[in-house]
């Protein structure tokens, strides 16, 4: 440290305009029209009228009177945690299943990353098609029962978000694959060989060493699950649109149909509500789950 | 335990494996093919068996097998009717000039977020990965566009998409500068290059492989961002989600699931080539920057 300090850099070497351009992009597109939000969620602003007047928290109390905002913010959350569940779940299930490096093995992994790649518009349209009353998972399934299956999947109240969440899944479960099948590379022979002549059976041996030891894995997969469905739109939007009665409809959701409508300071009030909710929720799931990385 | 009492265990375990070399019926091939069949197969299938049919045909989409293999007419007629050409090049227009702006950008903050230390730097640092989680402000950024001029222009959309990826670009290379030399850039010095001349000749080049994993990340989002665009840009430009959005949704469409899916099969298969060629680069290059 003492001997590089004569030759080492200089402060003049990595100057700070060399910042200015990020820094100013960042605050223009991003800074900005956050803090924007904080002021125009207590305005009037809408399509309706030019003046912009300051309107207290009426948006906010006519949205949670009205039962909108408890409403998403329910759907939102709900929908996080189910996408967050089932994608980490066929995740490392298909990563258990396809983690020797042979040859059809290495296929179908590529072949599990093309939903990952595709639109998640294209992707709630596919599902749209395929959860019809009259669509073809009915049609498999009334193969194999030999009765005629007519499940609205898509027109339940209670369980539509169920099914729209699993798809949200079913597109992104080749990424989560992806990383635990590196994590699961990353656990040392050694300690599954010692595992193995304690006689440790696979259960044992997943549960007590290499899931344990997919903790990296598993924080990046619920942390990225978590906050991509908090941000959900697409797979929503293409498939329910929000419905059956308001039963999918996510933030975003919400957003884009009372901006369409042009109100405005409504769909501000409802991001405002999307940045804190994530705010909140966002930094201490991260830290949950550092932790527990941690302590192995 | 002791390990002489394992030993004989482990012997007799590994034998009969090498005694008898029974061929076992293949059970992981076989259920590995069958996951593949039934999760991604059936969905897979239906597009391209839709895509296919005529319009009476695909009113309603199953998986029976088109009476007529009719994809490329349908190509066709989404290629003129969807604006495919135009929604290819609004997307190349605002995907390529964002991903180059928060490259360069990006890498440029990171090199000296990565090498000064100090309070003004941390905060710096902190603010600019904090679009990693936080979400942008769709609502508001259409407001500050319109005063700005910019509302329902690419260039409106390219500042939007670097500001959300800015974010990721300064996360991934700051990490990866740290771990560069710091005798790397003193040689360049030393030979007399300024700032500028060492970030572009020493620095650049060694950002590479980071570089190329931000660069997929982000093409990956905004040649299929579809929500940003409808605020910022919907209705006045077009690019290939926005189309096949209004595709989908406009009324005289919605029964032509024939031609929905024929779009969406054209539409992946840029990016579908890509991942083709570059499978093996892209996989590393995802899951390196996940698990450390």
């Amino acid at each position: 440290m003492l001997a590089k300090g004569k030759a080492g850099p200089r402060r003049q070497d990595h100057p700070l305009w060399f910042l200015i351009p990020a820094l100013a992009v960042l605050v223009v597109f991003f800074l900005v029209p956050t803090v924007f939000n904080f002021v125009y969620a207590f305005t009037d602003w809408s399509s309706f009228k030019s003046a912009i007047n300051f309107a207290g928290v009426d948006n906010f109390t006519s949205l949670f009177s009205n039962g909108t905002l408890v409403n998403a913010l329910k759907v939102t959350l709900v929908y996080a945690v189910l996408v967050a569940i089932f994608q980490n779940a066929f995740g490392l299930g298909l990563a258990l299943l396809f983690e020797k490096d042979t040859r059809v093995n290495r296929a179908v992994r590529v072949a599990f990353f093309v939903p990952v790649i595709m639109s998640a518009l294209a992707v709630g349209y596919i599902f749209q098609a395929l959860l019809k009353p009259d669509g073809a998972l009915n049609g498999i399934i009334g193969w194999f029962t030999g009765t005629e299956v007519s499940i609205p999947w898509l027109g339940s109240t209670t369980w539509t978000i169920v099914v729209v969440a699993i798809v949200h899944a079913w597109k992104w479960m080749g990424l989560s694959m992806l990383i635990y099948l590196a994590g699961l590379k990353t656990i040392s022979e050694d300690v599954l060989e010692a595992a193995r002549l304690d006689g440790a059976g696979r259960w044992t041996m997943f549960r007590s060493i290499r899931f344990p030891l997919l903790a990296p894995a598993v924080t990046f997969n619920v942390a990225t699950a978590l906050l991509g469905s908090m941000n959900g739109f697409d797979i929503v939007q293409a498939t329910t649109e929000g419905g059956p009665g308001g039963t999918t409809e996510l933030l975003n959701i919400f957003i884009f149909r009372t901006f369409g409508q042009g109100l405005f300071a409504q769909a501000t009030t409802m991001s405002l509500v999307l940045f804190l909710l994530v705010t909140i929720l966002a930094f201490p799931v991260i830290r949950f789950l550092r932790k527990r990385e941690d302590v192995l | 335990m002791t390990i002489t009492a394992e030993r004989p265990d482990t012997a007799t375990r590994i034998a009969p494996a090498r005694r008898k070399p029974r061929r076992r019926f293949p059970v992981q091939p076989v259920a590995a093919i069958l996951v593949a069949v039934l999760v991604l197969g059936v969905p897979f299938w239906l597009v391209i068996a839709t895509a296919a049919k005529d319009q009476a045909e695909a009113l309603n989409p199953d998986l029976s097998p088109p009476s007529e293999w009719r994809l490329f007419d349908n190509f066709a007629q989404v290629f003129e009717d969807g604006r495919m050409v135009a929604g290819f090049f609004g997307s190349l227009l605002v995907m390529v000039p964002a991903v180059v702006g928060v490259l360069i950008l990006g890498s440029m903050a990171a090199w000296i977020l990565g090498r000064r230390g100090g309070r003004l730097t941390a905060a710096i640092y902190a603010l600019g990965i904090s679009g990693i989680v936080l979400p942008p402000a769709v609502v508001t950024i259409v407001l500050l566009l319109r005063q700005l001029g910019l509302a329902g222009t690419a260039l409106g959309m390219i500042g939007v998409y670097m500001g959300m990826y800015l974010s990721t670009v300064i996360f991934f290379v700051t990490g990866f500068v740290r771990t560069i030399p710091h005798e790397l850039e003193e040689a360049a010095r030393v030979d007399g290059a300024g700032p500028v001349r060492t970030f572009i000749r020493v620095i650049l080049p060694l950002l590479r492989p980071v570089l190329a994993t931000a660069t997929i990340l982000i093409c990956l989002y905004i040649w299929n961002d579809v929500f940003y665009a409808l605020f910022v840009i919907g209705g006045r430009l077009d690019t290939l989600p926005l189309n096949l959005y209004q595709v989908a949704s406009a009324g005289l469409y919605l029964q032509n699931w024939h031609l929905i899916f024929a779009y969406i099969i054209l539409m992946s298969l840029p990016l579908l080539i890509t991942f083709v060629v570059a499978q093996r680069r892209i996989i590393s290059g995802i899951t390196s920057g996940a698990v450390k």
